[in-house]
């Protein structure tokens, strides 16, 4: 089933938006439903196209948060640029009710399939966690008992997308191991400083690499760089390491 | 941030290659002219500021693949890779 969403020539579809709902101050998740959506795996994106009445259009990639199911239903994350030109509009204008053109799904490189039964290691810088979440909500639905652990590297307590739900899924029976690790500011009761990911932190919230998992690492690119080194510093298999860039400023393209 | 950390990658490429290509151009596996690596697509590193897309080689910066839009027609560029491989029967459905 998740397989025949590849075989689907990628053509831009009207999608509209049913709900939206704010993660963050500055991220917005948008709930649509694409008429004849094909079906995604987990970790796919989508371009999203928006286009001026004087013809002047801008594409930009947003990845898929919500499970793959069967109803044309998806949802995508939008973090707000302060700069940006598509995401102000995706955060703040956009209303239910309203269409969109959209792209996909998008990329079979950067996807977990449901019948993978290795140790997942799930790596996540800021917006990067989009992606990631769309593989642990996957796994969820379709009852996998893969071992998953997310290591989420995020600017402050008020910054971290989908906690009520990622918590729920970690006190699960550990059904997901979270980590966090805020860079700016910390919460009361945590026992690191802020800083940057370092080998410390790789060390105590990731699999030992005698377990083989399979990892995906997404955020912006000076992170995924570090986070990637950090892998491979402890034993981790390059060739096991799959990777998606956000730009500098985590708006893509 | 270094200038030299102001790429993407494959992935961010697949929905403008999927214009030409009709299957996943990120999962291809592609082998550099210049220095041999063989990487799936989605690992290259990929350039946005230019008109059109640049992807060069994770490894050496090398340049695998120019794509732009002109006048309405695509032009792609492949000369920096020796090959560009994909699944013959690409992910039939399991069903």
């Amino acid at each position: 089933m998740e397989g025949t969403a590849v075989l689907e020539r990628v053509t831009w579809r009207v999608a509209k938006v049913v709900a939206v709902h704010d993660e963050t101050a500055t991220a917005r998740t948008l709930a649509l439903t694409v008429r004849d959506w094909p079906g995604q795996i987990a970790g796919q994106h989508v371009d999203v196209r928006l286009t001026a009445p004087d013809g002047y259009s801008a594409v930009r990639s947003y990845s898929i948060a919500s499970a793959p199911n069967s109803d044309g239903r998806i949802e995508i994350t939008v973090e707000r640029l302060p700069n940006g030109e598509v995401s102000p509009y995706l955060t703040k204008e956009l209303m239910v009710g309203d269409d969109l053109e959209l792209r996909g799904p998008i990329g079979g490189w950067f996807v977990w399939r449901r019948d993978q039964t290795e140790p997942v290691q799930l790596v996540a810088g800021g917006s990067g966690i989009v992606p990631l979440m769309a593989m642990i909500r996957s796994r969820a639905s379709a009852g996998s008992f893969a071992p998953f652990r997310l290591l989420y590297s995020v600017r402050e307590p008020g910054a971290v997308f989908y906690r009520d739900e990622l918590q729920a899924l970690s006190d699960q029976n550990n059904s997901v191991i979270v980590t966090y690790a805020y860079t700016r500011a910390t919460p009361k009761d945590s026992p690191r400083p802020p800083g940057r990911i370092d080998a410390a932190l790789i060390a105590t919230g990731t699999w030992p690499s005698n377990l083989a998992p399979t990892s995906y690492v997404c955020g912006p690119t000076s992170f995924v760089e570090r986070a990637t080194d950090l892998l491979i510093a402890a034993g981790q298999d390059r060739e096991r390491i799959r990777t998606e860039r956000f730009g500098a400023t985590g708006e893509r393209k | 941030m270094s200038a030299s950390m102001n790429y993407l990658d494959g992935n961010a490429a697949a929905g403008e290659l999927s214009k030409v290509f009709a299957v996943d151009i990120t999962s291809a596996e592609g082998q550099c002219a210049n220095c041999g690596a063989k990487k799936r697509f989605a690992e290259a590193h990929l350039y946005m500021q230019c008109p059109g897309l640049i992807a060069r080689c994770p490894l050496c910066g090398h340049v695998l693949l120019r794509c732009s839009n002109i006048r309405g027609r695509v032009f792609l560029d492949l000369r920096g890779m020796t090959y560009l491989s994909v699944e013959s029967a690409p992910q039939e459905a399991s069903n």
